[in-house]
């Protein structure tokens, strides 16, 4: 099927290998560093020692910044966003693939298009508008906002009710069933794993993002966990005991619910992106 | 992974058999309900990209300033003086430099590692899937977590100066006006390619294995076999790859405010993003701030039409 080369010296594995350490070794650093009592930047501190071991970064970036309720603040913002894109997102994949209105070429090819623009660029008059005009600084909505739908969501929950047979869509429509009730008891379980890839798309996007929740929580009790990090690490940490050690200590609360979600679902991840690759 | 991109390619959308047609169906459609499920959708998109989208050409033609909610101010058209300000701007220039020198590093760099992974990873190798979920960890966590953990390693007496020894630049990478933005096109590569890498591995299911053989059947060795087969075969991911890493650069904010903290040493690594939210936010110039983002998407929109004549040249 492959082209395999595996009897000579294995270029391939290595090659692999050198790079799987170069993109893994910063996030082992990073747990190591949050451990540390002192930083230590020479190569033995790559390396956990016993009596240079302590829990007390976690402490002291939890007394800085509140971690609960930071990461409680991301979880609203994200579970906000995953909300507005599992119905509204699901109801227009559906309508995109599966039925005939006027003007559906062209939602799908602004969909296509949306994907393109950079997202930053939008980001002063959205700021205007959001927090100038409608006063939505420091509240969850004005954050979840412009992020209410996304877009790649959309575009996979298409294509997965693409490949479902249309007989089934026949039959419910010829029992009378209307569209709400065919999708919602028909299509919705059988595109279960798309949810799931769904979710998992649109969950990095506003549990990483920095620069619009940075731009309108100036309330520090608002704030993301990216954003009140940030601060932290651009105001406070100079004045800290150990500033890399609860820098990296947050990072790593930070860091760990994506990597795990990704770790754990990494199947769904993978196919998904493959997919939009393929036919984005 | 093979097996589940053959059994997932969709029917062809839409087709269904005729049915019974009346004149409202074909002005409204089959299904005319189906606008109403778009509608939220549409409505968001609306609002969120196509009117703010307007909205900014329309503040970077007249001298717009933050007001009260609802006060009624006069706005004067100004044509193109928020341009022309914007452009003899010395830092707004050095910003579009920066994310200059970033794209020559960024592109070529990514599209190279990413198709070499990739190429590496598709075979039947051992470890495969641990392969491929450690190039992703990094483009799954986020940047300001992973920003602190590259503060740590390539500060001053960071672990990389420690093993470097006596080669340690000085100054210190991210303090060193000429390798401060190079250190962060790295980063972004680094941050960035294992979503690319997965593009290349889609691509390369495409890629006929007759190819190959036929390649090797001539004598071709490895790397001829590569350079002959594979990247023209992958040549319309490259297209993609590279249209989407120069976006990513555009889109550049949170490594220079924090890597090299806003942008510094004296505005060696700022972007154009950093440089438009400082005079169009933090200094209440939202007009100098849109005009600073049209020229961004035009350039961007510019690179992109001669990025595609570029690579893929070889296919007229």
């Amino acid at each position: 099927m492959i082209t395999t080369r595996q009897r000579r010296f294995p270029w391939r594995f290595l090659t692999l290998l050198v790079g799987a350490f170069i993109f893994l070794f910063p996030f082992y650093y990073m747990l190591i560093g949050s451990l540390q009592t002192e930083p230590d930047p020479t190569v033995r501190g790559a390396f956990p020692e016993p009596g240079n071991l302590t829990g007390e970064n976690y402490v002291e970036i939890d007394k800085a910044i509140d971690l609960g309720k930071s990461l409680l603040n991301s979880g609203i913002f994200t579970g906000g966003v995953i909300l507005g894109t599992m119905v509204f997102g699901v109801l227009a994949g559906y309508a995109l693939a599966r039925l005939q209105f006027r003007g559906r070429g062209v939602v799908f090819g602004l969909m296509l298009l949306v994907q393109v623009v950079p997202f930053q660029l939008l980001t002063i008059p959205l700021y205007v508008m959001i927090v100038r005009s409608y006063g939505l600084a420091d509240s969850y909505l004005g954050m979840i906002a412009p992020f209410a739908i996304n877009s790649v969501a959309v575009f996979i929950f298409r294509q997965y009710f693409l490949q479902l047979p249309q007989e089934l869509f026949d039959a419910a429509r010829i029992d009378g069933a209307s569209e709400l009730n065919t999708l919602w008891r028909i299509a919705i379980p059988l595109v279960r794993p798309a949810l799931l890839t769904g979710v998992l798309v649109t969950f990095i996007g506003p549990w990483n993002e920095f620069l619009w929740p940075f731009l309108i929580t100036k309330q520090q009790d608002l704030q993301p966990l990216a954003v009140s990090l940030s601060n932290y690490l651009t105001t406070v940490a100079s004045r800290a005991a150990n500033p890399f050690g609860a820098v990296l200590a947050g990072a790593c609360v930070l860091a760990a619910p994506a990597v795990a979600l990704f770790i754990a679902f990494q199947r769904q991840f993978i196919s998904s992106s493959l997919e939009s690759g393929v036919k984005g | 992974m093979s097996r589940r991109l053959t059994t997932t390619s969709p029917p062809a959308g839409g087709a269904r058999p005729a049915g019974r047609r009346g004149l409202l169906s074909t002005v409204l459609g089959e299904q005319p309900i189906g606008s109403a499920f778009v509608t939220p959708y549409l409505v968001f998109l609306a609002a969120i990209f196509a009117y703010p989208l307007a909205f900014a050409v329309y503040m970077s033609f007249h001298d717009y300033f933050f007001t009260a909610p609802g006060a009624i101010v006069d706005r004067p058209f100004v044509g193109f003086d928020n341009y022309v300000t914007v452009l003899s701007d010395p830092a707004v220039r050095r910003s579009f430099l920066n994310v200059a020198i970033f794209l020559v590093i960024n592109v070529p760099l990514t599209v190279i590692m990413s198709l070499v992974l990739a190429y590496a990873l598709n075979a039947a190798i051992r470890w495969r899937t641990f392969f491929r979920v450690s190039y992703y960890v990094p483009y799954v966590a986020a940047s300001v977590a992973v920003v602190g953990v590259w503060l740590f390693l390539f500060n001053e007496n960071g672990l990389v100066n420690t093993v470097l020894g006596p080669l340690a630049p000085n100054p210190s990478w991210l303090v060193n006006s000429s390798l401060a933005m190079p250190t962060i096109a790295i980063y972004v590569t680094w941050k960035q390619l294992g979503f690319f890498i997965l593009l290349y591995l889609a691509a390369l299911q495409n890629v006929s294995k007759d190819l190959y053989e036929a390649a090797s059947m001539d004598g071709a060795g490895r790397f001829k076999s590569f350079w002959n087969v594979t990247v023209p075969g992958v040549r319309p991911a490259t297209t993609l790859v590279v249209l989407l890493a120069t976006v990513t650069g555009a889109n550049l904010f949170t490594e220079p405010y924090l890597l090299t903290g806003g942008g510094g040493p004296n505005g060696a690594s700022a972007s154009p993003v950093l440089v438009m939210y400082q005079k169009g936010i933090e200094q209440g110039n939202p007009d100098i701030g849109s005009a600073i983002g049209v020229l961004l998407v035009l350039g961007v929109l510019l690179l992109a039409l001669i990025e595609r004549r570029f690579v893929s040249r070889e296919d007229r």
